[in-house]
């Protein structure tokens, strides 16, 4: 175990490339599935948070439900879509990073419009009879809520970046874990791991840790100085 | 939208009736203020009045029209204060408005510096002291030149500096031609401040009278009470 760790160090200090380019692709595929999440996710969310329609509760236990959706289910429902037979067949992005931001916006999606939903919920339900005497439609709401509640949002916003980097299934069934190319931390893990190459498991271990520490700690720290600075 | 006529309104929330049909009229001049005691309904009646909640019975009447004609403001016990600029949380009011954003500009600009935090206007609105809250909640309804201004308990839990400042803007604003209406519980408030006062008990208003005329010789026993601090529950208490 103690070889194994210092293997993983030696991997890590040395930079090395396999590692890095495993990295790198992790990084770019979660990132562009979180500006995704977060695009479609967060006005979602708000819309959601606003609006008065029958069946919004219904809505709202489906989206919840949602945040809690199996990756490989998705991976299976996109790989559905991107197959030759499939809707998307024609883009061919099966096996392509592509495939992979899809699936993951697919899992955030859900989870940063209901985490959204419940944040500006209580900001609805505080601002609005001020609202409603201004004359402000819910249109306009919508974004003045999402504007009042971003640093709280950025907490749903770095859920969703968990939830996309930590997943494995998805990315496996429609990346197609090919080396060089769709190979990212969670399925480089789950491979080297079966293989017996546990050094290259725990430094992209590290690395994942790491990261998700990191970004915790900026959300942390970025909360407290909001509230020092807004209140 | 004034007179103002109130017949016969009723909200009864879970069969228990808070106002039980009550009658009121309000001229457009001046400051009014309801007196009462807590859970009477003074708050809910502003909130009925702004259309914020709607009644069980009963009918408001705006000078003949079911909606007021003018502009109609409110500033709650707790404002609601954007997590924004202060100057962002007087302007963001102003857009629904057809102005041009000079104008919204010039106009957040007059309010602040009228209530005294011109100097504050980059600051965030939630970092105000609660009687800078109070005062730009002010200034955002005043910006927004209601007819009628509701202000339900404006100086609760302010300091006498704070609330001296606050009364002047109020009557600042009422001098602009605005009708203000007001709750407070604060008896020297209504002393200083209101040209006439509406006295609510039971869901119903016990007197409305000249200021003057209400302190000095209140006609309704329920007013003499309340003046004297025999409240409801200490009567009850105290048999």
């Amino acid at each position: 175990m103690t070889a194994t760790l210092l293997d993983a160090l030696s991997l890590l200090g040395s930079f090395d490339h396999r590692l890095l380019e495993i990295v790198g692709l992790s990084l770019r595929v979660s990132l562009s599935a979180l500006v995704i999440g977060a695009l479609l996710g967060l006005p979602l969310g708000a819309w959601l948070a606003v609006a008065d329609f029958r069946g919004r509760g219904a809505l709202i236990v489906a989206l919840n439900a949602l945040m809690g959706l199996p990756s490989v289910v998705v991976g299976v429902l996109v790989y559905l879509a991107l197959s030759r037979s499939g809707p998307f067949g024609g883009y061919g992005l099966l096996f392509s990073p592509a495939a992979m931001v899809v699936a993951q916006s697919v899992l955030v999606v859900p989870l940063i419009a209901a985490v959204s939903r419940q944040i500006v919920e209580d900001a609805w339900k505080e601002y609005a009879p001020e609202f409603s005497l201004i004359g402000i439609g819910r249109p306009q709401a919508v974004v003045l809520l999402l504007a009042d509640c971003r640093f709280s949002l950025s907490v749903a916003t770095l859920a969703g970046l968990g939830r996309a980097m930590s997943e494995v299934g998805a990315v496996m069934i429609v990346g197609g874990n090919i080396d060089g190319y769709t190979r990212v931390m969670t399925t480089a893990i789950a491979l080297e791991t079966s293989k017996g190459d546990l050094a290259l498991s725990v430094a992209l271990g590290i690395v994942l840790m790491s990261i998700i520490f990191g970004l915790n700690a900026v959300a942390h720290r970025l909360r407290c100085w909001a509230a020092r600075r807004y209140g | 939208m004034f007179p103002l006529h109130i017949s016969g309104l009723c909200f009864v929330p879970n069969g228990r009736a808070i106002l039980d049909h009550l009658d009121l009229e309000v001229s457009g001049e001046g400051i009014s203020v309801i007196l009462g005691p807590n859970g009477t309904g003074k708050t809910l009646l502003l909130r009925l009045l702004a259309g914020l909640l709607p009644a069980t019975g009963g009918s408001i009447d705006w000078a003949g029209a079911a909606q007021p004609g003018g502009r109609l403001a409110m500033v709650f016990q707790q404002p609601m204060l954007l997590r924004m600029s202060v100057f962002t949380n007087v302007e963001f009011a102003l857009r629904p408005q057809a102005m041009s954003a000079a104008e919204r500009r010039a106009r957040t600009e007059e309010v602040l510096e009228r209530v005294g935090l011109a100097h504050r206007a980059r600051d965030c609105a939630r970092l105000l002291s609660g009687g800078e809250r109070q005062r730009l909640a002010l200034a955002r309804a005043w910006a927004m030149r209601p007819r009628l201004l509701l202000l339900d308990e404006p100086t609760a839990s302010l300091d006498p500096t704070a609330t001296e400042q606050v009364e002047r803007i109020i009557r600042e604003i009422r001098t602009e031609g605005a009708k203000v209406l007001m709750t407070t519980h604060n008896l020297g408030q209504a002393t200083r401040l209101a040209d006439d006062i509406i006295f609510i008990a039971d869901g119903r208003v016990q007197e409305h009278a000249p200021a003057q005329r209400f302190f000095a010789h209140p006609q309704s026993p329920a007013a003499r009470a309340f003046l004297q601090g025999e409240l409801p529950w200490r009567i009850a208490f105290e048999h």
